[in-house]
């Protein structure tokens, strides 16, 4: 199929970036879209101009660090990563717009390529357990209903690639910083520093210059691994028990 | 130069206790004075930084992803070994060690391995406690599967996402040090060389990825965790980042390079759809547990089969052959990675391939799914299914999974001795970065736990061992070597933007993994890897005058990061093929078609092969030097290895 690729170009951090045309031809509908990148970069180098640079790597739908905002919506029109998109999602002759995570916590530093240290600096806030290595419990000496382990692992399966922030009309981390507030509020490991953790993250969230949530359900929406919002009421409930017994205030 | 692997005395279940306790110390105030590197933060390097920096080091970590978390170990699906024995199956440590051993076709150090199966339980203990949520059973208890290679279930795991989850417990633990103040994170930073002086490793010269700047950082230990080089294939299941720059860069600074030529092609990825492919994806080994591996019977259904003109679903039984479960009855489809890909080769060499390219055999679900319901499958499995339907766009519930062997991981890696150390004294080497576990083969969730068993439970007493007999003062950034090596890396950038070529850096990079994948992957012959060599030579050469690297140093430049990452693969290209050239046996996942048994199974030669070769680099464009580090067996009699 042949296509027109509508895309962000922005020089450096400092650049104010625009968006360029391209054409790209004979692309089969069995190629991933970042494969599809990878031919219009190997055009582009061809012809001696500066590829289109975006992040990615594991190509498998798990390391979260391909981002892309395409037609309007992060990661594209499945509810999947990039890297897992394929083109067989689109149609011959269509025009493609491919814009970066458009965030204030996110600034642009190439490109589609975007700085998400911010998660980085949630989760160092509080997103642990404090245990040393070594000298802890047999593994099997804490019996997890299955129930519970499941629901944690529902929320640990976060990839931390940031489309929640993208989808969100107010850029809010409150999806990825709950999933993690949610998880080792579950679990019998996390119940020491629970109160402690729901404030400490919540903090460094809103330091990063995320925005509040509005409950629009578009983080949910978008999630390509499915992180419920209900864990962001989890996290409320987590942060109002932590707030009113708090030595912080 | 003789290789001292440090093995402690004693019996092989003693030798780890006694080394710990005969190691020396670092007094708990005295270990704020030291500073440590690690390059790396997957599942070693990131389980490594946390645990050194908990003891009281300084550590600097380093990973080139944006964030550590994205280190390729979250792309591990199955599971991670670990001898508990929860199933009252009979496993042992013993156990463990024999079947890795043996799975590795007995080209590891029985010390080492020994280690790794006594730790393995600690590991689990571990990550449970930082909050890994680990399948679990009804009571609450922790859940186990089988894997290739054992006849015990051993495997803990977390859905597909094991890694992931371990990854993420190891990313934790690091971000907790990062709070402290005790581990400085440099994200987006690529390693580009150590810095030896007076013998020893001091420290990195680093680049900046975002900005360019060229940096030194110094050290009095410099820990590499820098994982495998299956990307010197171009495709593989690796991430398109990884890389062997660090590793290969050491070994240029003297550091030997062990059993290069040892590559795992893990039978079950997803076969190659068109010349667009970027990479290969992996299918859990899991599934063998209730998948079953076949092709039709004979070569004109196979025919019919690519046509299109029948589908899986119109084979019957009798047509089909389930060709591991005839050929090894007692492990079926859970024979090792090794012996499952050759056969797979095998079948779609006599022409009954099942895809288009004819390169593809089925793993199919349908009695699995007829015996537990599609329910429980996609309760154990779902999240790989919809990985499959993704990619090709065929429901694998409904039809069988087309799958082919792919380069996965690799078990050469820098040459260390028992505490982990290269033979630079300072410089280490952990997880799929160092060669020492898994002889020619690596067993299925045998990945994860050495490299946590690594990072968690050995370089914390074995750094510091060495430490002790270090001074405090630490070698100045000012140095001249440091000075040097800087200079030769902004060198080595400028050279690669200068070249006035013409081809793409993917251009070579291709063409070096066809030429790997023809000559030194599945199948090897002497004829083979000679043409390979030379074929190798003309295309480096090719390379340093004719590759065009777009834009320049002081940027975000992914062209020139990966014209780093491709001119080491075209070297060390030619390494793992003198190796292959050297090693006239068969074992593991090196085979020489000149040396198999009648029936086809790699025919080792202990004779003359029982020992760990390890190169070193003597300078640009000479032959290497083997060392030779016999393998010892003490405890373990080598046999051939028998799956049937």
């Amino acid at each position: 199929m042949n296509l027109t690729l509508n895309i962000w170009r922005q020089k450096n951090n400092v650049d104010k970036g625009g968006f360029r045309e391209y054409k790209v031809s004979d692309i089969s509908k069995d190629m991933s879209f970042l494969e599809m990148l990878d031919v219009l970069n190997e055009q582009l180098a061809e012809k001696g101009e500066d590829p289109v640079h975006f992040d990615h790597d594991c190509r498998e739908g798990i390391c979260g660090m391909c981002s892309l905002y395409i037609n309007g919506k992060p990661h594209g029109p499945l509810q999947t990563t990039t890297c897992q998109l394929h083109m067989r999602s689109f149609k011959d002759g269509e025009t493609i717009t491919i814009e970066p995570w458009r965030a204030k916590a996110f600034p642009v530093m190439k490109d589609l390529v975007v700085d998400r240290s911010a998660f980085d600096r949630i989760i160092q806030a509080g997103g642990y357990v404090s245990v040393n290595t070594g000298g802890v419990p047999d593994a099997n000496e804490i019996p997890i209903p299955k129930r519970i382990a499941d629901e944690a692992f529902d929320a640990a399966t976060c990839i931390g690639c940031g489309a929640c922030v993208a989808a969100c009309k107010n850029a809010s981390a409150m999806l990825f910083t709950s999933a993690k507030v949610s998880q080792l509020a579950m679990l019998p490991q996390g119940q020491v520093e629970r109160k402690e953790r729901a404030e400490k993250m919540i903090a460094q969230m809103d330091a990063e210059g995320f925005g509040a949530c509005t409950n629009t359900g578009a983080c949910e929406a978008e999630c390509p691994k499915g992180i419920s919002i209900t864990n962001i009421a989890r996290m409320n409930r987590e942060y109002f028990s932590a707030v009113v017994s708090s030595e912080n205030v | 130069m003789i290789l001292d692997s440090k093995i402690p005395e004693g019996p092989l279940a003693e030798k780890w206790s006694r080394h710990k306790f005969n190691i020396k110390l670092v007094n708990p105030a005295n270990k704020r004075k030291y500073d440590v590197i690690v390059v790396g933060t997957g599942l070693a390097g990131a389980s490594a930084a946390a645990s050194l920096a908990e003891l009281g080091y300084n550590v600097k970590a380093f990973c080139f992803q944006d964030s550590p978390r994205r280190a390729h170990s979250i792309a591990a699906q199955g599971g991670i070994n670990a001898a508990k024995n929860y199933q009252n199956d009979g496993d042992s440590v013993y156990r463990l060690f024999y079947d890795t051993i043996k799975g590795g076709d007995y080209r590891a150090r029985e010390a080492n391995v020994y280690r790794l199966a006594e730790v393995s339980v600690n590991i689990i203990d571990q990550c449970v406690a930082q909050g890994v949520p680990f399948a679990r059973e009804y009571g609450g208890l922790l859940a186990n599967r089988s894997f290739g290679g054992a006849q015990v279930s051993r495997t803990f795991y977390a859905r597909g996402q094991t890694g992931q989850q371990l990854l993420l417990g190891a990313y934790s633990a690091l971000s907790r040090q990062v709070a402290n103040g005790k581990v400085k994170l440099y994200p987006r930073t690529e390693m580009m060389d150590v810095v030896v002086v007076d013998g020893k490793a001091s420290g990195i010269v680093t680049r900046n990825l975002i900005t360019g700047a060229i940096e030194s950082h110094s050290a009095h230990a410099v820990l590499l965790c820098t994982g495998g080089y299956g990307n010197v294939f171009f495709l593989s299941t690796n991430a398109m980042g990884s890389n062997v720059t660090a590793a290969w860069r050491a070994h240029k600074r003297g550091a030997l390079m062990a059993n290069p030529c040892f590559t795992q092609i893990h039978p079950t990825c997803i076969p190659v759809s068109g010349d667009h492919q970027s990479k290969l994806t992996l299918m859990s080994e899991s599934l063998r547990n209730d998948g079953r591996v076949w092709v039709p019977a004979t070569k004109e259904i196979s025919e019919k089969l690519r046509k299109g003109e029948i589908t899986a679903n119109d084979i019957k039984e009798e047509d089909r052959d389930y060709f591991l479960e005839r050929k090894y009855p007692s492990f079926g489809n859970l024979v090792p990675r090794d012996v499952a890909s050759r056969n797979a080769k095998y079948v779609c060499d006599e022409g009954r391939g099942v895809n288009e390219t004819g390169e593809a055999v089925f793993l199919d679900f349908r009695d699995a799914i007829k015996r537990d319901t599609e329910e429980l499958i996609r309760a154990k499995y779902g999240n790989l299914f919809d990985m499959y339907q993704q990619i090709t766009g065929e429901n694998p519930y409904k039809v069988p999974m087309k799958i082919y062997p792919a380069v996965h991981y690799t078990m050469g890696g820098l040459w260390v001795d028992y505490n982990l150390m290269t033979n630079i004294p300072g410089l280490y080497a952990l997880g799929e970065a160092n060669f020492s576990d898994h002889g020619a083969n690596r067993l299925g969730a045998s990945a994860l736990m050495q490299g946590l068993a690594d990072g968690y439970f050995v370089i914390p007493y074995t750094v510091g061992d060495y430490l002790a007999q270090t001074p405090y003062a630490k070698i100045d950034t000012d140095h001249p070597e440091f000075q040097k090596a800087e200079q030769e890396v902004k060198d080595r950038i400028s050279k690669l933007l200068d070249i006035p070529g013409e081809k793409t850096v993917d251009y070579f990079h291709k063409r070096l993994g066809k030429i790997m994948w023809d000559y030194c992957g599945m199948a090897r012959t002497e004829e083979g890897l000679k043409k390979a060599k030379s074929m190798i030579k003309e295309l480096k050469t090719e390379f340093w005058s004719n590759v065009n690297v777009l834009g320049g140093n002081e940027e975000l430049n992914q062209s020139l990061e990966k014209a780093h990452r491709v001119a080491d693969f075209l070297e060390l290209g030619e390494l793992m093929i003198d190796d292959a050239l050297n090693r006239n046996e068969s074992c593991g996942g090196h085979f020489r078609e000149e040396y198999q048994t009648p029936e086809g199974e790699a025919l080792r030669d202990d004779e003359n092969f029982a020992y760990v070769s390890a190169w070193q680099y003597v300078g640009e464009d000479e032959e290497e030097v083997l060392h030779k580090e016999p393998l010892v067996f003490e405890n373990v009699k080598l046999t051939q290895r028998s799956y049937k």
